[in-house]
């Protein structure tokens, strides 16, 4: 099955027809709300708090915020999708917005921020010229600035392979946050991945505490930090020289350089044939 | 005389929820007060400029809802309100009823016995609604269209 973010922008994507069918599956309904109710978990907010929601569609996952007594504040790109999160009535105030385009909130904004299966979309470069690395850096730059000191974001998202992984990651922890990344059911057709990012308290203060701590203390974290140069959570090691992993990071540093490297295929990395 | 004929969409018109009259039972969508208090222009040149915030309103049209009170946000939300910016929203939307300082905190139980600040804060900062209207940058001047409550924050290419 080809990946919707590789056919077309989202905003056209998820017209009146496709929004609808989104919404009113139940199997969608039922895995969109256990993901929201996971990262909401993960957030784990001692108050009500207010929470930004990137990519809140027609408000599947932040119906579950809602249940939870949270309020919350939605940005999507799709007018047809929140038209739909205006017929179920949702708690949220919603926002047309492209993420890509920064996050319009002053500093501090936020106690926190859910993502549900929307943030690989940037990876897609759209029509406005914006390279994918740029569009990824102004939105976690504008996440960043908009979340409260010792604020906390789960993102869930679906990386189409390990440079979309590593991508979003590194923009991550180049935005300034702490950052890991947690799995459920890995290595199955159904695994989930959650990027779990802070905004360090002590950082500001001489960096005296290291903000990936408060990430270590979540239950079932990897922590990436700069020692490991963001590189996928739980992979021991650097790769070799080389390597298929190797080639797939040079890349992506070339590629934040704004470098044009070659795109990846099934045959990165292998071994060439001795030709005659 | 003949009769007028139907009204047939053509080909390009699609009928978008967004531009129905929704029934007339159903509670218009709207904007918080709130909201606006967080909300800043989205150019990026002018998130330095003070003139750029709060943003203003124009032709807004209001809707008073009623929402169960909840003292523990109220508490958790006071100090992240830029009060001055407060002030002159509700003075553009003519409330007058809030004190001139940022009043102190109060503790969650207080609040709810009370029927004071907290609550006028709850009624006007959550159940005082935006329906339709404007937003517009003191900075640059750009609007933003809100539409049955929602704010479109969509830049044009050659603002991005
Ligand atoms: C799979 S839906 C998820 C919606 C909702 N979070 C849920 O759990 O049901 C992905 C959403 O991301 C939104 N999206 C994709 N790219 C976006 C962007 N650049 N800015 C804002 N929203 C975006 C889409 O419009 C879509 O509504
Ligand atoms: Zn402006």
């Amino acid at each position: 099955m080809s990946r919707p973010e590789d056919t077309l922008p989202p905003d056209l994507f998820y017209n009146d027809r496709e929004s609808q069918k989104y919404t009113t599956s139940s199997r969608i309904q039922t895995i969109q709300t256990s993901m929201a109710q996971r990262a909401l978990s993960l957030l784990s907010l001692p108050h009500p708090s207010l929470i930004l929601d990137v990519g809140c569609g027609s408000g599947l996952s932040g119906e579950a915020l809602t249940a939870s007594e949270h309020t919350w504040i939605g940005m999507d790109i799709s007018a047809s999708m929140l038209a739909i999160a205006l017929d179920r009535e949702t708690a949220g105030d919603l926002f047309l917005a492209d993420i890509g385009q920064g996050v319009p909130f002053r500093p501090g904004t936020f106690d926190a921020a859910i993502s549900i299966s929307a943030i690989q979309w940037l990876c897609n470069a759209d029509s406005s010229h914006v390279s994918a690395t740029g569009r990824l850096a102004r939105f976690f730059e504008g996440l960043y600035a908009s979340l409260k000191r010792g604020g906390k974001a789960v993102l869930q998202f679906y990386p189409k392979n390990e440079v979309q992984r590593s991508m979003i990651t590194g923009a991550a922890i180049r935005a300034g946050f702490g950052a890991g990344l947690l799995e459920d059911d890995p290595g199955t057709k159904n695994v989930k991945v959650y990027l779990v990012l802070t905004v360090g308290a002590g950082a500001e203060e001489g960096g005296a505490e290291d903000v990936t701590n408060v990430v270590r203390g979540l239950e079932g974290v990897d922590v990436i930090d700069e020692r490991r140069k963001g590189r996928g959570g739980g992979r021991g090691g650097e790769d070799k020289k080389g390597s298929k992993g190797w080639i797939l990071r040079k890349k992506e540093q070339g590629r934040n350089k704004g470098k044009v490297v070659k795109a990846d295929s099934k045959y990165t990395g292998r071994k060439r044939r001795p030709a005659f | 005389m003949t009769a007028k004929p139907p009204f047939i969409p053509p080909p390009h018109f699609t009928l978008h929820p967004t531009n129905l009259p929704l029934p007339p039972t159903t509670p218009p969508p709207k904007m918080k007060i709130l909201t606006t208090n967080y909300l800043t222009c989205a150019l990026r040149a002018c998130k330095s400029h003070p003139s750029s915030f709060p943003l203003h309103f124009r032709d807004a049209e209001l809707q008073q809802d009623s929402l169960p009170f909840n003292a523990a946000f109220i508490a958790n939300i006071l100090p992240r309100i830029d009060w001055p910016a407060l002030l002159t929203t509700a003075t553009e939307l003519g409330f007058t009823g809030l004190p001139a300082e940022k009043p102190d905190l109060l503790a969650t139980a207080e609040m709810e016995a009370d029927e004071g600040v907290g609550r006028e804060l709850h009624r006007i900062l959550l159940e005082t609604q935006v329906v339709e209207g404007k937003l517009v940058c003191g900075n640059c001047g750009h609007e933003y269209a809100i539409h049955q409550g929602i704010a479109n924050f969509l830049l044009p290419g050659h603002l991005v």
